[in-house]
């Protein structure tokens, strides 16, 4: 109990698995913000409920979370953001949805909300609307500075978001970025939701994520039932993980080669990644392995023919693959565009606690996998690459690790796997149980809490993508650079917008 | 480079045969799209794909229409940066109210003659966000649709059986 040790709390509570919630008063809530100022403790997650605030740390020392709840009696919570910047778009979310306030904050611009909703603080208890004021960019002040406006409608297919910067010449002095235009209300939908139609929610949450997340939510549920998924099927949800890594870093690799205009990568790596997705289909059904991973196990076993799709699957990727590296590492126009481009400073990555490639480029050396070793990552071994420049490069490096670890990693787990059952009953009914669970996705890790009530439904449940706390990361790595290389160097980042819009 | 470039041109093409264009996508725009219009382009058509608060799974897959499987610029089919440029809008998402007034002003920069596709399952009706405070639910309640294309998300041969039923319709193949 490292964590709570410092923060002096109220009572526990009991229903809450695998690790502790306790409920603070205010000095409980101080105590944790100063850990989080300080450096100690890592934020995981900052969120709401109608009455009260939940904030989840991470220790990573001991490896070890906690969650601390405060119970706004006014309305009103001490401001987290003020001594913790990291918290504070989910501060400014926590005002929008639930109408709850954080006193002393500096930044109370809406975050989620254009007020176009037909109601303000839609999931709130708090009944007054909102008044519309005008969105103000923070300034920018000094002689020859200009705007450029890009978004919310991007040239390419990407997702909507604004980006508002200020330039000198080429040179960008500040980016802002303005989000929630993809925001779909999908933690009000998930209220009162039963476990399957919010597993379904859940997989769409960020749909390059779908498996992540539904790994996220599946094992949230099972914590808070406090029932396992047989072997078995821990095994299937593994192999579905990795591929979806492997995907998405191929996609990624790719993408960020092609703004630098080297559109070769992009082809070749474009293959390797259909290739992934028809492997999915041929094995689990889906191309994005969407709805097969439930509470409990996964819906379908691997198909007949799946083992030897996969393992085709990776015979190509090691016989291309090498290549790809070497066509990277050789190109020289290439490296001029991605070295010393965007960098991310160590600090900050720590600051923030910065997941996936984000992170593990600037120094940050967690993976949800490692540290918090889920089934069946706690019997696979596997590598976690970390590297210390922070640059568009050094996060190309990292996928390109990562893919090497992945392909590993898929084939350890078919020669482990055999033949089992694949899903764990669910109690008929259970007490009012709570779960947290946190599982690493192809950019970062993907944080579950919730609550469910007597018949199994969904009583309140958040969903913390890893994009929370990366998109602010990228305003501070555009600083300085040109602004013909933010593609590049958003790219290099692959935030999600539906993802932290919710 | 050059290892990778050879390759490419002496070990044949991983483009797929062109599959046939979707019937009930057929039938769907000849309902629809006005004849006047269809002459006037031929067989090319330039798309601007607009998300409209999808969860990212159908731009995934409207991504992959351009990899060396699918080609889909073989066809005449491509997408460009900007709705000035574009004839046919590849919408996407629930249509969430922050996105709503973006979409009905790159519709309305879009030069006629113009066509929607809305593209996957929360396009259509909402989807699994129907009923929620923050989204609309469907293209249609914003922007006239001339073609849906189902799914969750579409696979890229229903996206490409879909467009070519529209090219063929706008080309008068039918």
């Amino acid at each position: 109990m490292g964590i709570l040790d410092s923060i002096p709390h109220v009572h526990a509570v009991p229903s809450h698995r695998p690790w502790p919630r306790v409920v603070v008063a205010e000095a409980g809530w101080r105590a944790a913000v100063d850990e989080l100022a300080a450096g100690r403790l890592t934020l995981l997650g900052l969120w709401g409920e109608p009455a009260v605030v939940h904030m989840a740390l991470l220790d990573e020392a001991v490896a070890e979370i906690a969650v601390v709840t405060y119970e706004c009696a006014a309305g009103s919570f001490p401001s987290v953001a003020r001594h913790h910047p990291p918290a504070l778009r989910l501060e400014r979310t926590i005002h929008d949805l639930f109408g709850l306030t954080s006193t002393s904050a500096d930044d109370v611009r809406p975050w989620l909300d254009h007020y176009v909703w037909d109601k303000s603080f839609p999931l709130g208890s708090r009944d007054a609307p909102r008044e519309a004021v005008l969105y103000r960019f923070l300034p920018a002040e000094g002689e020859a500075l200009h705007q450029v406006a890009v978004g919310p409608v991007h040239a390419g297919i990407i997702e909507p978001g604004h980006f508002r910067f200020t330039a000198n010449g080429e040179h960008v002095v500040r980016l802002e970025q303005w989000l929630g235009y993809t925001h779909k209300g999908v933690e009000s939908l998930l209220q009162g939701a039963n476990l399957e139609a919010a597993a379904k929610l859940a997989n769409r949450t960020s749909g390059d994520s779908a498996v992540a997340y539904a790994f996220a939510f599946a094992r949230a549920a099972e914590a808070a039932l406090d029932i396992e998924a047989p072997p078995h099927a821990t095994h299937l949800r593994a192999l579905m993980a990795e591929l979806e890594r492997l995907a998405n870093h191929f996609g990624d690799i790719g993408a960020i080669c092609n703004d630098a205009s080297f559109a070769l990568m992009h082809a070749q790596t474009g293959i390797l990644r259909e290739r992934c997705l028809r492997a999915a289909d041929a094995a689990f059904g889906h191309r994005l392995m969407m709805d097969v991973i439930v509470p409990g196990g996964v819906v379908r076993d691997i198909a007949p023919d799946g083992i030897a799709a996969l393992r085709t699957l990776l015979a190509e990727i090691d016989k291309v693959f090498p290549r790809l590296i070497e066509l990277y590492d050789n190109t020289a126009s290439l490296q001029d565009r991605t070295v010393t481009t965007g960098i991310v400073k160590t600090e900050y990555a720590r600051q923030f606690g910065a997941g996936g490639y984000v992170g593990r480029a600037s120094g940050r050396n967690f993976d949800a996998r490692r540290m918090l070793a889920y089934a069946p990552y706690d019997r696979l071994s596997f590598e976690v690459p970390v590297l210390e420049a922070g640059d568009v490069n050094a996060r190309v490096w990292i996928r390109i690790r990562e893919v090497e670890q992945s392909v590993a990693l898929i084939a350890q787990i078919l020669d482990l796997m055999a033949p089992g059952e694949i899903m764990s009953a669910l109690p008929a009914g259970h007490g009012e149980c709570e779960g947290l669970a946190v599982t690493e996705a192809f950019r970062g890790d993907v944080l579950v809490w919730l609550r469910l009530d007597r018949e199994l439904r969904v009583q309140r449940c958040h969903l913390r993508d890893a994009s929370w706390f990366q998109w602010p990361l990228l305003e501070t790595a555009i600083e300085g650079n040109i602004i013909a290389d933010f593609p590049l160097c958003n790219k290099s980042f692959n935030c999600s917008y539906s993802g932290a819009d919710l | 480079m050059r290892k990778t470039l050879l390759e490419s041109l002496t070990h044949g093409s991983l483009t797929e045969p062109a599959p046939a264009p979707d019937e009930t996508a057929l039938a769907e725009l000849a309902s629809k799209v006005d004849r006047a219009a269809q002459a006037r382009l031929g067989r090319s058509l330039a798309i601007r794909q607009v998300d409209a608060g999808s969860c990212n799974g159908c731009e995934l897959e409207i991504h992959a229409l351009s990899n060396a499987f699918y080609d889909i610029e073989r066809f005449g089919l491509r997408f460009v940066a900007s709705p000035r440029h574009a004839d046919v809008l590849l919408v996407t998402g629930p249509v969430t109210k922050n996105m709503r007034q973006a979409l009905e002003r790159t519709y309305n920069a879009t030069p006629d003659p113009k066509w929607v596709v809305a593209v996957g399952g929360c396009a259509a009706d909402g989807g699994i966000f129907k009923g929620s405070y923050a989204c609309v639910g469907g293209v249609s309640e914003v922007v006239p649709v001339d073609l849906h294309i189902k799914g969750c998300p579409p696979s890229p041969l229903d996206l490409l059986k879909g467009l070519l039923a529209l090219l063929e319709h706008v080309g008068g193949k039918e």
